[in-house]
């Protein structure tokens, strides 16, 4: 293993000079890979997550990455995930649509054995009829697993967004696993410009005593310590242990929240907030809306947009607010069922002037001009309805 | 060693079974199955059926371990899914099936972690949770030669769900998802272990404690140096067999015609070494004190 210099995850986001690249976003991610010193890799191919499985393997090979091997299926890399973090070790791992469903038992235990894991997801069609185009509605799947969820947009906040993870998730007073997910192809598979910090500066190692559950190693005291709560005993003590325990993964995961405004300069991104009309949206469409708000200006439209990045924690006050005095918000989403739109629906006052779509999924692009158009059948509908 | 120790402050709040570890347990003391009795064990009370042979070979298992203070166990549901929170070890649950594939993250993360230091790991479950709904992840632990012990603990049925027939379960066998006897037979698991690439496999039984502390102490040295380890304890679960405790003993004693122990030649090799070099110690191998902090 080569000497490396290590610096804090403060000076690597918010400090240290950048470079641009020209990469595709799995080279981005793998990029913030090598930078994160990870120790153990375990991972099991699957389209369109192969790529960032090959370049952890050749991280390895060079050294970078000081343990990593092929696993035998999802569900049991996820597993093998745990047994690496409760060692205490940075670990990493990534799947794609199928693969997340395959391994949704050790993904609803990883938050609550309090393993700071991160893992990407390159979200894409599940089940039927089989699908393997971009789509996000995994998340649907993992809101309520407890897990830190981060949307990418693209390339750039792959690199981001992952150091990120690392950062906030090994926060002793957050502890947690992070998904950070991307709309496949969209983003694993687009090249663009990205700025990176120097190749020759990687994270400080992870150090298993800022855990707040001790590591599973028998070198912290107490021996007489199950990693996890007294789940299977039938009496009182148990259950509300367990259920302390329930409550306090949630709260951890709320604890986030200042270190999400900390390193991510908050869990929003908004272009003009005081505007008629927002669209809200998350990874791909953000990309897409993020055009369509300038084509529906220059038609006369006041309209602002709102990115979410953080999906968990969900951040209901902030959306709340710029509600408020919003007459109509848009909800462009690339899946079927307007998980996002559910989600703002269920935290803004008068929610009939929230609108889900345009919906769009199964491999099909989401043009700026469909906004835009489904933008003013929403508008002339809503001055009938006045 | 520190591991165990009560910071300095903490003595009075601390259990009296926990000082007692501290202060009679058995780490870093080198003991065996033939000193039961004499020290405080691993564990002293459970939740498991009176007179279960199952928790009888349990803990045998945890009185033969050869380095206590380092040794890690990962289960998964099932009988001692219940006990594991009270095994003086560092002890969790894998979700039901996962066992190898935790311990071998697990390994693995502990090797990066203490290059130079041996950290034993044991995946324990039974007979349904390796041969059924852990079968994958089991063998492609052994195929990649994974450096820890798994222990199956086969009491010839799902025990802690009520008493189903698993892929262990002998033909004909009425249990209560086999309400007209099991249809096919037993799995032949030991032959299971020996094609996917272990370097020990063995079968114990309870009833020859020695002979099972033994095989515990081989199947951890081998998997420490030289590959995977796999024993299988036979026993039978005389609750949902509808058995005395007494009937179910002697029915595991019955199974002692089950007993033997494979070794790759390069395993055996290194057991002869080890076992030639203290001779006089017998069974009580001498190691485990060398890795001493």
């Amino acid at each position: 293993m080569k000497e490396k210099k290590t610096v804090s995850p403060e000076y690597m986001i918010l400090e240290a000079p950048r470079e641009k690249k020209f990469l595709i976003g799995n080279e981005a991610l793998a990029e913030a890979v090598k930078r994160a010193n990870v120790d153990v890799v375990v991972v099991y191919p699957i389209t369109p997550q192969s790529e960032i499985s090959h370049l952890c393997g050749d991280l390895w090979a060079a050294g970078y990455i000081k343990e990593y091997y092929r696993g035998e299926d999802e569900l049991h890399v996820m597993a093998s995930m745990m047994g690496a973090a409760s060692a205490g070790v940075r670990t990493f791992t990534a799947t794609s649509g199928p693969g997340t469903l395959r391994a949704m038992e050790p993904f609803s235990c990883w938050a609550g054995y309090r393993l700071p894991i991160v893992c990407p997801i390159m979200g894409r069609g599940v089940g039927t009829p089989a699908n393997i185009q971009p789509d996000s509605v995994e998340i649907f799947y993992l809101l309520e697993t407890g897990m830190i969820i981060f949307h990418v947009e693209s390339p750039q906040d792959f690199f981001d967004m992952t150091l990120q993870a690392y950062a906030i998730a090994e926060q002793p007073d957050v502890h947690l696993p992070v998904i950070v997910f991307c709309d496949g192809f969209f983003v694993t598979h687009t090249r663009e410009i990205v700025e990176i910090t120097p190749d020759d500066e990687f994270l400080h190692p992870y150090d298993s005593n800022l855990s707040p559950v001790p590591a599973m190693d028998m070198e912290a005291v107490p021996v007489r310590m199950a990693r996890d709560c007294l789940v299977i005993k039938n009496n009182f003590i148990s259950y509300n242990a367990n259920a302390s325990w329930q409550q306090e993964v949630r709260a951890a995961r709320d604890r986030a929240r200042k270190h999400i405004d900390r390193f991510m300069g908050g869990p929003l991104e908004v272009i003009n907030p005081d505007a008629e009309v927002l669209i809200m949206a998350s990874g791909s469409a953000a990309a897409q809306a993020r055009v369509a708000i300038e084509m529906a200006q220059e038609e006369g439209i006041d309209v602002g947009m709102v990115k979410i990045k953080v999906i968990r924690p969900f951040p209901a006050a902030e959306i709340a607010r710029l509600a408020e005095k919003v007459k109509l918000i848009m909800v462009p989403e690339f899946n079927f069922i307007g998980w996002l739109a559910k989600e703002i629906k269920a935290v803004v006052n008068n929610n009939a002037k929230v609108f889900s779509g345009p919906n769009v999924f199964a491999g099909m692009t989401m043009p700026p001009e469909v906004i835009v158009d489904e933008l003013k059948k929403l508008l002339k509908l809503a001055k009938l309805r006045r | 060693m520190d591991a165990v120790k009560i910071a300095p402050g903490f003595e009075k709040i601390m259990p009296q079974e926990y000082q007692d570890l501290v202060s009679d347990g058995p780490y870093g003391r080198n003991l065996s199955v033939k000193d039961l009795g004499t020290f405080k064990e691993l564990i002293d009370e459970h939740p498991l059926c009176a007179g279960c042979t199952l928790t009888l070979s349990f803990r045998m298992v945890l009185a033969s371990l050869p380095n206590p203070e380092n040794t890690l166990i990962v289960t998964c549901a099932g009988c001692f899914g219940v006990i594991h929170p009270q095994i003086s070890l560092h002890c969790t649950i894998a979700p039901f099936g996962t066992h190898n594939a935790f311990a071998s993250g697990l390994k693995r993360a502990l090797k990066v972690k203490f290059p130079d230091k041996n950290k034993d790991v044991i995946a324990m479950a039974g007979d349904g949770g390796f041969s059924d709904i852990g079968l994958a992840p089991t063998f492609h632990s052994w195929s990649r030669g994974e450096r820890f012990t798994s222990i199956m603990l086969d009491n010839e049925c799902y025990a802690n769900t009520g008493g189903q027939d698993s892929g262990m379960t002998p033909e004909g066998v009425a249990l209560n998802m086999s309400p007209l006897g099991k249809k096919f037979p037993k799995i032949e698991f030991a032959q299971v272990a020996k094609l996917a690439g272990c370097a020990y496999v063995a079968t114990a039984t309870p009833t020859k404690p020695r002979l099972l502390g033994q095989m515990i102490r081989r199947a951890i040295l081998i998997s420490r140096e030289i590959g995977p380890s796999f024993i299988r304890i036979a026993t039978v679960c005389q609750t949902n067999y509808k058995l005395s405790p007494i009937d179910g003993y002697n029915r595991a004693k019955g199974f002692e015609s089950q007993i033997f122990e494979y070794f790759t030649q390069e395993a055996q090799e290194y057991i002869e070494g080890i076992e030639k070099k203290s001779p006089k110690t017998g069974l009580n191998l001498g190691v485990g004190a060398e890795n001493e902090d």
